[in-house]
């Protein structure tokens, strides 16, 4: 048997109110890649943060035991100091420093006290690039490389402050699925050549399976169980099963047939360029139709031009010299602005809910009735009275666990937020919405009642566009499934004949220029 | 009742800056040997304050959109003085339209620098930076680096004086002005009784109120302030005009932030602004408003101010940006934008005129009084923010992350 590099020995951190943590035990073999999964606030963060130090020793209770010794961290440095890195979700890289400095910060290559040699933190880069497979510059600066890449750089960041124990917390969230592989494949090299042990938070349970030796399941603060992938039989299903408690036989609710004959809305050679580069095209002659009742999907990578392509829908809230044609009911729709796009009974559902989605430091109320504050108002004047009930409403209809709309967005869970997010739009009385990632970042029983409420809404005869870079999701939600890449609807499959494997060649294929073009 | 404490906990910020204001009333009350309350100073205490409140009001409304500021206000009061001046000193032009033309020449400001702020994209720190040495520099010119005075009574009465009192012979209480009591009375009975015809309102069409209780302390509380302030300026010359004034702006505004729509769109711009456009808030309409208004507002003040002085001066206004700045970050508002309150604001202006007006009174130095007041606004936001720090910020990172059924629980467990 293995060394056992770190061991966590009941760990139990409390908060005014709530035990986060409550008795956790985990242990971490010298060079395995360690899985810690469970759903959103199961305490996976939490149980970082007291491993890295950002809650110091004697805010928790229990013990930290790394490479044998007893571990008293006050501090993040302190931890770091034993080669213990914690690689966040939301990327630290400066966007005007180069890779170099950046993978250097905090942790300078110096000719002096104070002076920092920059010979040897190029080279030194370039040395650790290298191990990462990053071919680029050290001196390009970060914010001109893709998300991908920067995600690479903090790894190879990482290596550089001689890195024992890595820890990932939902490294791929923000990648697509080529770049997700390209970071879960460069875990297995480090730790095949470099004996690099790590620990890996993800939500994306295929990935979990993919490169995980050991899993260790947390569920409402304490540990479930730990499954390993050489005794038990590690399946999605058998992880989820943990991660819940109960057997989610269903990942996706029953797509009832609900498509009705009339088309809502039809894009036709739908042209939009990008709106700094403007010689740039990032949707090119894009056509497709809307049936009402149906869920039609779009399934793109990241940068395929898939969100570009909805929010210019929505009256032109992306892009410059649009072109192309939109007609909804049998009407040629000639939309100028978002409040137009609304008033025609457009929705678009951001992806990214604190960006563009979401005021979180306003309350549930004020966030569900801001696109169409005239249902809730008379000449200007707020009613705030059936604003409230209006906000109630909604809160039960669509299950937003808070304990009343003043409660502050902010304050919600990711997928109550996302539920107020599509309360908002809901509200807005919609013909056709457009989702946008809608259940990006959302645990899985909240993924299914967002899926039941999708699936209310096409029963109501509304016409909904499912963009996704999750595949079996698609898969398990729509109707109908348009293929994105490069700015171009590709490929358009239904239901019936859609697999994983189809769409994925077909992508693959479709980037070596056979198809299309 | 979770409601209840949800709303208490959301404007917690609020009770807190109106309790240490009263502390501070207190305080100077105490060290003034009852000074700072008596009626003339009350009364002082109005006329000094008066163009603070509406600079201030404006200035709230620049920060909501995302924590702009507006430097250039104190200059534009004085360029309005001084068109003011030029206009009916030395020209000789009708009062009344001579202040009308004033106020259309603070839209065209605001117009100007809400153009480069909301349309251009400047930020508003620069353009109104400029703006503040512009306006400056054109107050200068027009005066010619004079002072003119005096201005015609028809110019004064808007703004200086009190509202004369309508039964003389009356002496209610021994009062010198008893209208100015009977107005109070009467002020305070219209707030009773909208408040108890809203509340029952609510509660015949079977929505949410507050309980019987709560309305009743609520409804006595502001009623007895208000009839003790009117109260106190009828023992003195009675209500000054400029109150009136001042009271418009509040309610106004108080609304307009609470009630409309374009209001709610206000701290949504401020909250979050792509997500106020992508909701379908016209988000630079909104920006370029902001700054008109404020110019607006501040060419009201400036008119206000140049009757109070009862002359154009190329120094007025000096610094009073800062005092407006300073009065909505005391009274809450955040410097990111998208939160604080008209009262709020309110309460952060008077914080710092009593502070002005009870050390002044108790002989203390200018240079203390700066040092004193900086320190106060410091206080006041680091207590904001290393409260949130200290006590919430783990917490509330922490109730992000937790399953809301849980949430519930420790909501009732505070």
């Amino acid at each position: 048997m293995a060394k056992k590099l770190l061991e966590m020995h009941s760990i139990t951190k409390e908060f005014p109110g709530v035990k986060a943590l409550d008795n956790v035990n985990i242990t971490v073999e010298e060079g395995e890649i360690h899985a810690v999964v469970g759903e959103n606030g199961a305490g996976k963060s939490t149980l970082m943060n007291v491993l890295s130090g950002v809650y110091p020793y004697g805010s928790y209770s229990g013990d930290i035991f790394f490479d044998g010794q007893l571990c008293k961290f006050h501090s993040i440095k302190d931890s770091e100091r034993l080669g213990i890195v914690i690689i966040h979700q939301e990327l630290a890289l400066v966007p005007y420093l180069s890779i170099g400095e950046n993978m250097f910060l905090g942790n300078e290559r110096q000719r002096r006290r104070g002076v920092v040699d920059w010979n040897e933190t190029y080279q030194k880069a370039e040395e650790y690039l290298k191990v990462v497979g990053l071919e680029e510059n050290p001196r390009t600066l970060v914010k001109d490389i893709s998300v991908g890449k920067q995600q690479l750089v903090e790894i190879a960041k990482a290596l550089a402050k001689d890195v024992r124990l890595l820890i990932l917390d939902e490294p791929t969230s923000s990648l697509n699925e080529a770049d997700s592989r390209k970071v879960l494949d460069l875990l297995l090299t480090l730790k095949r050549e470099r004996g690099i042990t790590s620990i890996l938070i993800s939500h994306k349970l295929n990935e979990v399976a993919y490169c995980a030796d050991r899993i260790t399941i947390l569920r409402d603060g304490s540990t479930v169980e730990t499954l390993d992938k050489n005794k038990d039989d590690v399946t999605e299903e058998r992880i989820i099963r943990g991660m819940v408690g109960r057997e989610m036989t269903e990942r996706y609710p029953p797509r009832p047939n609900t498509i009705r004959s009339e088309v809502a809305l039809e894009v036709r050679d739908w042209t939009v360029y990008h709106e700094i580069y403007t010689e740039r095209k990032v949707v090119d002659r894009v056509s497709f139709k809307l049936h009402r009742g149906e869920v039609a999907g779009i399934y793109g990578l990241m940068g395929s031009g898939r969100t570009e392509l909805a929010l210019s829908i929505f009256g032109r809230a992306y892009g410059t010299k649009i072109s192309g044609t939109l007609i909804k009911d049998g009407q040629v729709l000639e939309l100028h602005s978002v409040p137009d796009a609304i008033a025609a009974g457009l929705t678009y559902v951001t992806e990214d809910r604190k960006d563009s989605g979401l005021i979180l430091g306003n309350s549930i109320m004020h966030n569900i009735t801001l696109p169409r504050m005239e249902f809730v108002a008379q000449r200007g004047r707020i009613d705030r009275d059936l604003e409230r009930q209006t906000a109630n409403h909604y809160r039960e209809t669509l299950g937003i666990k808070a304990p009343s709309v003043e409660q502050y967005v902010g304050n919600l869970s990711g997928g109550n937020q996302q539920k107020v997010l599509l309360a908002k739009w809901i509200y807005s009385k919609p013909d056709i919405l457009l989702l946008d990632e809608p259940t990006r970042g959302v645990d899985v029983g909240a993924k299914y009642e967002i899926y039941q409420i999708i699936n209310d809404l096409a029963k109501q005869g509304k016409a909904i566009l499912f963009i996704s870079s999750e595949l079996p999701e698609i898969l398990g939600m729509c109707d109908r499934i348009y293929v994105m890449d490069s700015g171009r609807i590709i490929a358009e499959f239904p239901q019936s004949e859609a697999t994983q494997e189809g769409i994925m060649n077909c992508i693959m294929q479709h980037s070596k220029g056979e198809i299309g073009a | 009742m979770s409601n209840f404490w949800t709303v208490l906990r959301n404007n917690l910020r609020q009770y807190m800056i109106l309790l240490a204001l009263l502390a501070i009333i207190l305080a100077f009350q105490l060290m003034t040997n009852g000074m700072l309350l008596k009626p003339m100073n009350v009364s002082n205490l109005i006329f000094q304050n008066a163009y603070v409140v509406i600079l201030a009001v404006g200035m709230l409304m620049c920060i909501l959109t995302g924590g702009n500021i507006d430097l250039s206000v104190g200059s534009v009061v004085a360029l309005i003085g001084a068109c003011a001046g030029t206009f009916i000193i030395t020209w000789g032009w009708n009062s009344h339209l001579s202040i009308l033309l004033c106020l259309l020449i603070g839209i065209a400001i605001g117009a100007w620098q809400g153009f480069w702020i909301a349309y251009a994209r400047i930020p508003a720190f620069i353009v109104t930076l400029s703006g503040m040495l512009v306006f400056r520099g054109l107050t200068l010119i027009v005066l010619g680096g004079l002072t003119l005075a005096p201005f015609p009574a028809d110019f004064l009465a808007y703004s200086t004086g009190y509202i004369p009192d309508l039964f003389p012979t009356l002496n209610l209480f021994g009062l010198r002005n008893s209208t100015s009591f009977l107005v109070g009375v009467l002020l305070a009975i219209i707030y009773c009784i909208t408040q108890v015809r809203g509340w029952i309102t609510r509660k015949k069409k079977a929505y949410e109120v507050e309980s019987p209780w709560i309305l009743a302390l609520k409804v006595v509380i502001v009623s007895a302030a208000v009839i003790w302030l009117f109260y106190t300026l009828g023992a003195y010359r009675g209500v000054p005009k400029v109150l009136i004034t001042v009271g418009i702006v509040l309610i106004a505004y108080g609304y307009f932030t609470t009630h409309t729509v374009m209001g709610r769109h206000l701290y949504a711009l401020g909250g979050n602004e792509k997500a106020a456009r992508l909701s379908g808030v016209k988000t630079k309409q909104l920006l370029f408003l902001a700054y008109v208004n404020m110019a607006f507002l501040a060419s009201i003040a400036g008119i206000v101010f140049a009757a109070r002085l009862n002359s154009a001066s190329p120094q007025a206004g000096q610094s009073f940006e800062l005092d407006a700045i300073a009065a909505c970050f005391i009274g809450g508002a955040s410097a990111y934008g998208g939160i604080g309150t008209v009262g709020g604001t309110l309460i952060g202006a008077m914080t710092m005129g009593i502070l002005n007006n009870g050390m002044s009174i108790m002989g203390i130095s200018s240079n203390v009084q700066q040092v004193v007041k900086g320190l106060v606004l410091l206080g006041a936001v680091a207590f904001d923010v290393l409260g949130k720090q200290r006590m919430q910020l783990p917490f509330l990172a922490w109730l992000k992350r937790q399953p809301a059924a849980q949430q519930d629980k420790v909501q009732i467990e505070q």
